[in-house]
């Protein structure tokens, strides 16, 4: 039950990660390969608020998200008056630079070794400490993080941020100041992406720069990929398929090393399968990006 | 709006030679002239798409040369393209509704916490389905844009720029290679549009377009004003009547 437990809260932050980022590309036509590194940044100020300045989770859970959002300034504001692609190549440069700084800034993030005894979250002074609290807590978080991309999603802001997926020129002549969109929605998306890294800090009370890599920011946008980006289910859906996928050829009985080989091949094909058959993804109502 | 000594090259082509122009407040004006002339470069300066590399516009007094386009859409000058520029996923309707200007649902916290958004949708879908009646594709309204035909899609583009509330149009070809019928339904429009006030500029390559509607026309060659005037002066010069009109 545990282990089920288990995936299901793995589950809930991928989803956060998977809208977040389906906020910014699905609907906005925004690439960005940086999730990793604001998933990373959430994880890493919760684990340092709590652990290091015995501030509460909830504490450590909005600065993680207020600081993800003002960094996200730095890629966006730069780039975003340039076209899409200074955008995607800042995103990555981003990435780069915070691994780099989790990695070697051992005084602050304890460098590769990472930061333990990061302490169980405690919501309404009460400590959440079984699996099943946890679940409640991060699928709540999901939630809502879902709830927000729907609403950004559709309506009159969503209109614009399609209409900047299919024709930034168009929406400028009707007078959409499309810098402020962009700037905003990956501002929001980064924020959404932080709330994962601080859940997943405090469940799994041990973090290290290798949970924050390019690879994750890839796994996030494979999720999007496969479920269908711009859709309602699809991210929730990819996320859920590419997390219990490993644990599915691990009950398979395969040796550890070549399930993980095994499991790059499978990402591999199934993002050439989808590309070539299913371009929406699973239940996608556009192809990816623009 | 007035523009003064535009200048603008491409690669060494020069588009923009010294361009200065005062358009009246109200009626409509063509642009005409061969390929290449910098017809649609005009359009782009003066809608902040293209930076001139000399020269000013102003709109009532206001520069505006080096605004960005949605600052200049938003002063109230909206425009269509020859390429037609329309979101093709969404419905007619909603083509329409996005048009629509100063939406409070366009800000961060509205959209989030949806506070008077549902009122202001109500608002805006009967003003979009208005002006889809005006332009005769009300029964279009929940079609797909990409869904209509090539002449319906200019009576979109023309519906969306009007749903900006834009004193002045900018149009971009709006009769080209459409069915002489529907040609006539959009002139006709345009009509009714300078009768109640709008400014409506256009190229147009059709001179008896431009004969049939235009209260002033305007003559462009590699990228300078060669006349201006009334149609029934401009163009029974002959020299304009040799270039352009054949």
């Amino acid at each position: 039950m545990a282990y089920l437990l288990h995936i299901l809260i793995i589950t809930a932050i991928y989803v956060i990660l998977a809208v977040s980022l389906d906020l910014l590309a699905g609907h906005a036509g925004l690439l960005s390969v940086a999730q990793a590194a604001f998933y990373g940044l959430g994880a890493y100020t919760s684990a340092l608020l709590t652990v290091k300045m015995g501030a509460t989770f909830l504490v450590g859970i909005i600065t993680g998200m207020l600081l993800a959002t003002v960094l996200s300034l730095l890629v966006s504001l730069p780039s975003l008056r340039l076209s899409d692609d200074y955008f995607v190549i800042a995103s990555f440069a981003f990435q780069m630079i915070v691994f780099s700084i989790l990695n070697n800034w051992g005084a602050l993030t304890g460098g590769p070794t990472g930061i333990p005894g990061i302490p169980a979250p405690g919501v309404f002074g009460g400590h959440v400490l079984t699996h099943a609290g946890f679940l409640m807590l991060a699928a709540t978080c999901a939630v809502l993080s879902y709830l927000v991309v729907w609403r950004l999603g559709t309506g009159p802001y969503g209109r614009v941020l399609h209409a900047m997926r299919e024709d930034e020129v168009l929406a400028k002549a009707l007078g959409k100041g499309t810098v402020r969109f962009k700037v905003t929605i990956f501002a929001a998306s980064t924020a959404l992406s932080a709330l994962a890294g601080s859940l997943y800090a405090h469940y799994v009370t041990y973090i290290d720069p290798t949970s924050f890599t390019v690879m994750e920011s890839i796994l996030v946008i494979s999720m999007v990929i496969i479920g269908g980006a711009g859709s309602l289910w699809g991210p929730p859906l990819g996320a859920a398929v590419l997390v219990s996928l490993p644990e599915l050829l691990r009950s398979a009985g395969l040796p550890s090393a070549a399930a993980a080989n095994l499991r790059q091949i499978i990402y591999g094909g199934m993002l050439v399968f989808m590309m070539m058959f299913r371009p929406r993804g699973l239940v996608g109502c556009y192809s990816f990006g623009r | 709006m007035h523009c003064e000594s535009l200048y603008k090259s491409f690669d060494g082509v020069h588009a923009l030679v010294g361009v200065s122009l005062t358009l009246p407040t109200t009626g409509i004006v063509a642009i005409i002239g061969p390929n290449g002339a910098g017809k649609t470069t005009l359009l782009n300066v003066w809608t902040g798409f293209i930076r001139a590399d000399a020269g000013r516009c102003a709109l009532s007094d206001r520069d505006i040369t080096n605004l960005a386009p949605d600052r200049i859409a938003r002063l109230g000058v909206a425009r269509t393209f020859q390429d037609l520029r329309l979101i093709q996923q969404i419905s007619v309707l909603e083509n329409v509704m996005l048009a629509r200007p100063n939406q409070r649902g366009e800000r961060l916290w509205a959209a989030l916490l949806r506070t008077g958004v549902a009122r202001e949708e109500a608002v805006n879908r009967q003003q979009a389905l208005s002006l889809l009646r005006f332009v005769g594709l009300a029964e279009n309204a929940n079609q797909l844009a990409r869904a209509l035909s090539y002449g319906q899609q200019k009576l979109l583009t023309l519906a969306c720029c009007l749903a900006t509330e834009a004193k002045i149009l900018l149009l971009d070809e709006p009769v080209a290679g459409v069915h002489p019928e529907m040609a006539d339904r959009i002139l006709e429009l345009l009509v009714k549009l300078r009768n109640e006030g709008k400014l409506i500029v256009f190229i147009e390559h059709d001179i008896s377009a431009v004969r049939r509607i235009a209260n002033l026309v305007i003559v462009m060659d590699a990228g300078r004003i060669i006349a201006e005037g009334p149609p029934a002066d401009v163009l029974e010069r002959p020299e304009i009547l040799e270039a352009y009109v054949g």
